[in-house]
């Protein structure tokens, strides 16, 4: 993924968060879509540490020991930052008090499964609140190169590996495409520049659906 | 406000039988009461040795903490110098190496880890894998409910969480108005050691930023909970509004003269 096709994607990404939204932002690419948020937008981003208007990140020599978001880097406060224990933090996730969280994945079905905790034999490492956040969050949306390293589809008919929820994801953010999980199937939202339908369906193992008058590039 | 009544009476009731209004501030309560029967608390403070003397083989320990911030690593290096095995040990994560859990990994003393994530330190993957020790991952919001669950003598609840994914096999599955759910069971363990900012004699806590975590939870829920803290204040010295969690739940508290290096900032 070239480093234009990554800032791309992650400003596609960050047009979807909207004023007033309380999101939750997955470790890796889901935390780089931050960048690309306007710096005086409203929103509330949780930690599942136990942080609600989670602040900027900041350098060692400026960090606060005790105060690290669930990725582990050092955080801060804004005006309205409230701290809670894990067992408040999740009863937010739950109770459906997150309009949005963006994750990462590994794959990610036609019908809106995830797979993105757990590769068999080789990367096992826990889910810690993966499953919660794709199972309740009001919207799930996935962010993630389209092709693994081997050039092989991540967008798939069926997931091959261990779900972390069922039928939750809305939409899908890659470096080559927009795409939404309709109850019909997979629809192209928008096209990367520079990518045609063609190499796109070529890259995906599942039907697309494209409008006759065609999408918008992003 | 029947319950507000209550408590006026109990620490205000005069003399002549009057009670005192909610308006009176604390201080002239306390000044008027002639009733001072039970209103002084236990002082629970002790040595970290004697404490952690307490814990045998085969126990069942808790460990606050997500990763550093609230990971009680003086108690935690305790267990590792008095060396108890065949431990089980509940906590969010694994730390990473060369730090709180991974000291006990090292030293061989861990039987079985209940957590949520252990990506952060190679040893426990690699002891997960060869099957040095067993593993059982929990969401880590139900790892927390199930905890809290235990602290609040209730025997478990029932979610959707991982309904459709494997999360589900070997768990009940139960109908409440027609949706379905799994049975989670509460979680408990022989000891809770946890870390607080602030504590005092009696055990009332107080947790910094994002160091609260698991740590009142795992208090609560233990059979025994051990503190470490940072600051030990004289009885009142805590305003009762800045306490998160009563020390009613404590029954230790071990203070810290200093804070070792593997507190501070992770440099990387």
């Amino acid at each position: 993924m070239s480093s234009n096709a990554k800032e791309r994607m992650l400003r596609r990404a960050a047009a979807d968060i909207l004023p007033g939204m309380t999101v939750n932002l997955g470790i890796g690419l889901p935390t780089e879509v931050l960048q690309y948020v306007p710096a005086n937008m409203p929103v509330c981003l949780h930690s599942e540490n136990g942080i609600t208007g989670v602040g900027p990140v900041l350098s060692a020599d400026k960090a606060d020991r005790n105060l690290i978001d669930a990725g582990g880097a050092y955080v801060s406060v804004i005006p309205g930052t409230a701290f809670f224990d894990s067992a408040i933090s999740f009863a937010i996730v739950r109770s459906g008090r997150l309009d949005l969280t963006l994750l990462g994945a590994f794959e990610v079905a036609a019908n809106g499964d995830l797979a993105n905790w757990k590769i068999p034999g080789k990367f096992s490492p826990g889910m810690g609140g993966a499953i919660e956040l794709a199972q309740k969050a009001r919207r799930v949306g996935v962010i993630m190169t389209h092709t693994d390293r081997k050039g092989d589809s991540k967008i798939l008919e069926e997931c091959t590996l261990p779900l972390t929820a069922k039928g939750r994801v809305n939409r899908i953010y890659t470096d080559m495409a927009v795409l939404d999980v309709t109850p019909t199937g997979l629809e192209l939202v928008e096209i990367a520049e520079g990518v045609s339908l063609a190499e796109l369906r070529e890259a995906t193992r599942a039907p697309l659906h494209v409008a006759d008058q065609g999408v918008p590039n992003f | 406000m029947a319950v507000i009544t209550i408590i006026c009476l109990r620490y205000a009731k005069n003399g002549d039988n009057s009670v005192a209004t909610t308006s009176n501030s604390r201080a002239a309560i306390l000044a008027d009461t002639k009733w001072m029967i039970g209103m002084k608390l236990s002082n629970k403070v002790g040595l970290i040795g004697d404490a952690i003397a307490m814990i045998g083989d085969g126990a069942v320990i808790m460990l606050g903490g997500f990763g550093v911030p609230g990971t009680p690593f003086c108690l935690i290096r305790e267990l590792v110098r008095q060396g108890p095995r065949g431990l089980t040990i509940i906590k969010n994560d694994a730390n990473e190496a060369r730090m709180g859990v991974d000291w006990l990994l090292e030293s061989g003393q861990v039987a079985r880890l209940i957590t949520t994530h252990v990506g952060l330190n190679p040893r426990a993957m690699r002891m997960m894998n060869d099957g040095a020790i067993e593993v059982e991952f929990v969401p880590q919001g139900i790892l927390a409910e199930r905890i809290r669950i235990a602290g609040a003598g209730m025997m478990g609840f029932v979610t959707d969480i991982g309904l459709g994914t494997p999360l589900e096999d070997g768990k009940t599955r139960v109908t409440v108005d027609g949706r379905a759910g799994l049975l989670e069971t509460a979680l408990t363990a022989d000891f809770a050691l946890v870390h607080a900012a602030r504590a005092d004699c009696f055990g009332n806590l107080s947790f910094a930023a994002s160091a609260r975590n698991f740590n009142p939870l795992m208090a609560m829920a233990a059979r025994k909970t051990i503190v470490e803290t940072e600051s030990l204040a004289s009885l009142g010295a805590l305003a009762p509004e800045d306490i998160h969690l009563s020390g009613t739940f404590v029954d230790h508290v071990v203070e810290l003269s200093e804070l070792p290096e593997v507190y501070g900032v992770v440099k990387r």
